[in-house]
């Protein structure tokens, strides 16, 4: 708790985190996914949704930057029915929307919990942003960062926030390495050297294997999350 | 006085969803009607003695104590377009979540009992002034500066206006911020003796049409 309440919670949850929902219900875990343009947030998502839509009662919250061609395109792709995707509207910053002023997306994420719930997990996907743009603990339990083998093989060692602090770092479209002359070790090392214990995935959503690895981090983080 | 505080909830970062709206300056820019920071200051200025001087005296109003459900029927009542009453309510919901965060209160969880969805933003924001401990007249600022802030912050990310003169003509604005404010505070007052009606009812039709497309549009930046 952030305050000492000394009333009761009789309206709707004040305050962002709170793992009980005002019926007494444990709410859904939240995982968020950010990462630069491009990088394949909606694909992962999309992907993920496909993975686990029928052992999860799953949900999504998009944050597009000007339009809303990511909720859009989780829409065209079905990869979940329609009233369990919400997009919220950021203002042209989305890293402002999930990190300094959560309120439109704990709503959408509450909405969503009311009108399609229970839910086990809800998604929320950031619009493409910068390698700083990372999600409130007020908002999300868990977050992913997303980058790809074509963004530049340094981004690793760059660093910044996303990819040293993230729960998980992805790194997309390693089917594209030889193609843009991207050394898949070097990344390795490198964000090991940034994210010391912290995990990393390669992945390319194309392979056979496409998105396991991160859906099954997904499930340990339900199963801890479930057992709290 | 509670200097302070009164900061604290004027913020421009205070976490109430105010970013991503634009004050109607988006569909203003897509119109045509805001090119330079000049058109910027006449924008702000109309904004102001309008929409800012209704949402000033509602959220005065709330923050004296009168009942928050009959001001958000006045609220309604003032807002003929039907993309601004649900922005605000919108708005109203999430300075409703700051508040309680910030200033718990017996009256804001009463409002949001009877309002989940949200009440208007001025009267929630009178109500959060109240549950701060701050007064008609420090609420009558915040809203009133609030017209104009947004706008201006939009306009920045919309035009690449240069920042400085962005904040330029909201200093220029102080005489008639200060102005609207002492107006605003005086309906304010006349509420729990006249009722609602003494709330002022001014408004900008331009301001109403173009939430109205705007809200239609496919591609935006900002929610409103």
């Amino acid at each position: 708790m952030h305050l000492d309440h000394s009333h009761t919670h009789d309206g709707p949850a004040a305050v962002s985190a709170d793992a009980v929902r005002p019926d007494g219900r444990r709410r859904a875990l939240r995982v968020g996914l950010g990462g630069p343009v491009g990088s394949g947030k909606t694909a992962t998502v999309a992907a993920l949704c496909r993975a686990l839509r029928d052992e999860l009662s799953l949900a999504v919250v998009t944050n597009d930057i000007y339009t809303r061609e990511d909720a859009a395109f989780l829409l065209r792709e079905a990869v979940l029915p329609p009233e369990r995707i919400a997009a919220v509207e950021t203002g042209a910053c989305p890293h402002t929307a999930i990190r300094d002023d959560i309120s439109a997306n704990l709503e959408a994420v509450e909405d969503l919990e009311d009108e399609v719930g229970p839910l086990d997990l809800v998604l929320v996907e950031s619009g493409g942003d910068n390698l700083t743009a990372t999600f409130s603990r007020g908002l999300v339990d868990a977050q992913l960062f997303v980058i790809d083998v074509a963004g530049g093989d340094d981004i690793p060692r760059k660093g910044g926030p996303g990819v040293t602090t993230a729960d998980l770092l992805v790194v997309n479209k390693t089917d594209l390495a030889p193609y843009v002359g991207s050394d898949l070790q070097r990344m390795a090392r490198d964000a090991k050297a940034q994210r010391a214990e912290l995990p990393v995935v390669f992945q390319s959503l194309r392979s056979e294997e496409g998105v396991s690895e991160v859906a099954a981090w997904v499930r340990e983080r339900i199963a801890a999350w479930t057992a709290a | 006085m509670n200097r302070a505080t009164l900061l604290v909830l004027a913020d421009g970062r205070f976490p109430a969803g105010g970013h991503a709206h634009s004050g109607g300056a988006e569909a203003a820019v897509a119109a045509g009607r805001i090119k330079d920071a000049a058109d910027l200051a006449e924008f702000c200025r109309g904004r102001l003695h309008t929409s800012g001087l209704v949402a000033a005296a509602l959220a005065a109003a709330a923050a004296v104590g009168v009942d928050p459900l009959e001001l958000d029927e006045a609220a309604d009542a003032r807002t003929p377009s039907a993309a601004l009453r649900t922005a605000a309510r919108k708005l109203g919901r999430q300075m409703m979540r700051a508040a309680r965060a910030t200033w718990p209160s017996a009256e804001l969880d009463a409002l949001a009992s009877v309002r989940p969805k949200g009440a208007h933003q001025p009267v929630v924001l009178g109500l959060a002034a109240r549950s701060a401990g701050l007064g008609p007249e420090d609420a009558v600022y915040v809203a009133a500066y609030e017209s104009v802030s947004g706008p201006a912050t939009a306009v920045v990310r919309l035009l690449s206006l240069d920042p400085f003169d962005a904040t330029a003509v909201l200093a220029r604005l102080a005489p008639d911020l200060d102005r609207v404010a002492a107006d605003a505070a005086e309906c304010a007052r006349r509420v729990p003796i006249e009722g609602v009606d003494a709330l002022p009812a001014s408004s900008a039709p331009l301001l109403d049409i173009g939430a109205e497309a705007h809200a239609a549009w496919a591609v935006r930046l900002f929610a409103s």
